[in-house]
């Protein structure tokens, strides 16, 4: 039954990238330079929507957009429409997988709390529109640079965390690749991916999250971890016990402002301020929860006040007794995208091939670029592994599995690696050494900060 | 730019950015290669308030040093031959990011057999750009005082933590 999920893509899915590749060439030569071919493709997308409560707005803002007319209220339609058909996308995939897989799956039913406004998101619209206009290949060093100021803005605000570390991290690339005209390959969908979402999140009134407050036990299946230039973000996937019996799939995450030269195990350094959540990671330990915000779409806010440090369990353990019969949460309706599917899943009884699960059925890639460095995880451990407690992709057209757990046999013994068993430091002495030497970054930094900031 | 092949073209989560490589941050804490040049900051080895501002153009090879008050670096003195900050910092963004991501980025052609930096350099002068970038470097060491956040910040779907290089 996964085999099959895994294996036959959604009906229309073809379809509906062909418009959201037709869209994301048109970024590609920017909107100021739309010639009859990619006017063509931007109303086969506007033609998609008949129909649909978006129909109108999107046909007129197309319509704007070919004719000339680039201004904010265009490109947010512009966005709204990418964003919708990936949400379909979305939605489609995940359907597959959650029948195959048996999982249910909570409604999305939350009202959205009160919209955050800020004058600070004018500043972002301009420097995104002025990228649509130039196309990726017009991104010169001057166009690339020209978002740091409304970033260094928003992230002096917490509201505008998300939207800053998003745009830091899109910027970056941008950075990177400038002048982008002289490149062979441009990273088309994912820069338009990132440029849509950061102008949906750069609206006045995109609607925030509601959260209540639960209690019980936090049981950890697995920990991803993500990564930019200027930030590093620990993910942890788990069970959550209720005290009336239930259990939900969610996941807490902690993350941390850094900057380029501090990465590998040393960045775990820079989540110094949660002892307990590190504690649960590197001991793979139960947490007591009281009281902390849990949101619609299954994330907990964690905070260190509300949780207390519990016995060891077994995150493989857990999986194969608890996870098959967890509620899993919906994704945020402006949040869906494929590339946001993370689905936990226990893997066992596969054959291992060249970076790959073979299920019988199906062969499913293994994601050895989502294997960390500062993890020990390593693809000669996944390749003699056994079980496998990972995530559950897709991108680029099929499934991947990221492990995020495995279970090996390395000389006729039984080896397990976790993510997170490098949360308080490597276990493993080489690393070690490594990481203490790498670490001095850290340190350097801080003092040369405490020397020349404030003048 | 790490991007290959015409597949990543189509992909959510198409490496773009190669990690850097660790490197000792003592003598020069900060190095980018960003608005075509390749700068950054040298610490003076007599005094600890005091840092120098190196940089080196991309194409022109404009060399140019100055302390962060912005006084001329002695070594250099407006010259186009490489005081030792400057030689320092070429040291850090080749430990940083490898000897060919930072030729490509300067446009320099080294000799075939080799593997210094300077053999493909032919130095100029250059603007004073001391104060940009040391602006630049007190933003830098301003994410280390950003308080850490518990978001749920869905976004960072799409940024993997760097590689393992086992």
């Amino acid at each position: 039954m996964l085999a099959d999920a895994l294996r036959t893509p959604p009906a229309g899915l073809d379809e509906a990238f062909a418009l959201i590749d037709g869209l994301d060439d048109t970024l590609v030569h920017g909107l100021a330079r739309i010639d009859e071919e990619r006017a063509a493709a931007l109303e086969s997308l506007a033609a998609a929507f008949t129909g649909s409560p978006l129909a109108g707005r999107v046909t007129d803002s197309i319509g704007k957009i070919i004719a000339g007319t680039v201004a904010d209220e265009h490109l947010a339609v512009l966005a709204g429409a990418r964003v919708a058909l990936a949400g379909a996308v979305h939605d489609a995939l995940l359907a597959g997988l959650d029948a195959a897989l048996g999982r249910s799956r909570a409604e999305w039913s939350t009202p959205a709390a009160p919209p955050e406004t800020g004058p600070l998101l004018a500043g972002v619209r301009s420097w995104l529109r002025e990228l649509a206009i130039a196309g990726w290949r017009g991104v010169d060093h001057e166009v690339a640079g020209g978002g740091a100021q409304a970033v260094q803005a928003l992230l002096a605000e917490p509201s505008g965390r998300r939207l800053a570390v998003l745009l830091d991290g899109f910027a970056a690339e941008l950075r990177s690749s400038a002048p982008v005209a002289t490149l062979d390959r441009i990273p088309v969908r994912r820069w338009a991916d990132l440029w849509a979402r950061a102008l949906l999140l750069a609206q006045d009134g995109f609607p925030a999250t509601g959260a209540d407050p639960v209690d019980g036990r936090f049981l950890l299946l697995g920990v991803d971890l993500h990564e930019h230039p200027t930030v590093f973000r620990a993910q942890a996937h788990g069970l959550l016990e209720t005290p009336g019996g239930a259990v939900r799939l969610v996941r807490a995450s902690v993350a941390a402002a850094k900057v380029d030269t501090i990465s590998g195990p040393s960045a775990w350094r820079m989540l110094a301020r949660f002892p307990v959540f590190r504690a649960a990671l590197a001991g793979r330990r139960a947490v007591e929860i009281t009281g902390m915000p849990l949101t619609a779409a299954g994330d907990l806010l964690w905070d260190e006040a509300c949780a207390v440090i519990g016995e060891p369990v077994d995150p493989f353990a857990v999986a194969r007794v608890r996870l098959g019969a967890a509620v899993a949460s919906p994704t945020h309706p402006l949040d869906r995208h494929p590339a946001v599917i993370a689905e936990p899943v226990l893997l066992e009884g596969y054959t291992t091939g060249p970076e790959s699960f073979d299920l019988g059925g199906v062969t499913v890639t293994v994601d050895s670029g989502r294997l960390p460095e500062a993890g020990p995880i390593t693809p000669a451990l996944v390749a003699a592994s056994t079980a496998c407690l990972g995530l559950l992709r897709w991108d680029a057209g099929r499934w991947t599995v990221q492990p995020l757990a495995v279970q090996a046999v390395v000389r006729k013994k039984t080896v397990v690696a976790h993510t997170g068993d490098w949360a308080l430091g490597p276990t493993e002495a080489k690393a070690a050494k490594a990481e203490a030497a790498a670490g001095t970054a850290v340190e350097v930094l801080t003092e040369r900060a405490g020397r020349l900031l404030r003048r | 730019m790490t991007i290959e092949g015409a597949a990543a073209e189509r992909r959510s989560t198409a490496p773009v950015i190669a990690p850097v490589r660790p490197r000792k941050l003592a003598k020069v804490p900060f190095v980018e290669l960003s608005e075509g040049r390749l700068q950054g900051v040298v610490s003076s080895g007599s005094d600890v308030e005091r840092v120098y501002v190196s940089s080196i153009t991309a194409g022109e090879h404009g060399l140019s040093c100055n302390t962060n008050n912005n006084r001329p670096c002695g070594g250099l003195s407006g010259g186009s031959r490489a005081c030792g900050h400057l030689r320092a910092l070429a040291d850090a963004a080749v430990a940083q990011y490898g000897l060919d991501r930072v030729a490509r980025y300067l446009k320099a052609t080294l000799p075939d057999d080799s593997d210094d930096l300077w053999s493909g350099l032919h130095t100029t002068t250059a603007p004073n750009r001391a104060a940009e970038v040391f602006s630049g470097f007190l933003r830098h060491l301003a994410y280390l005082e950003v308080p850490p956040t518990t978001e749920p910040l869905p976004d960072l779907q799409w940024f993997p933590a760097a590689g393992a290089v086992h």
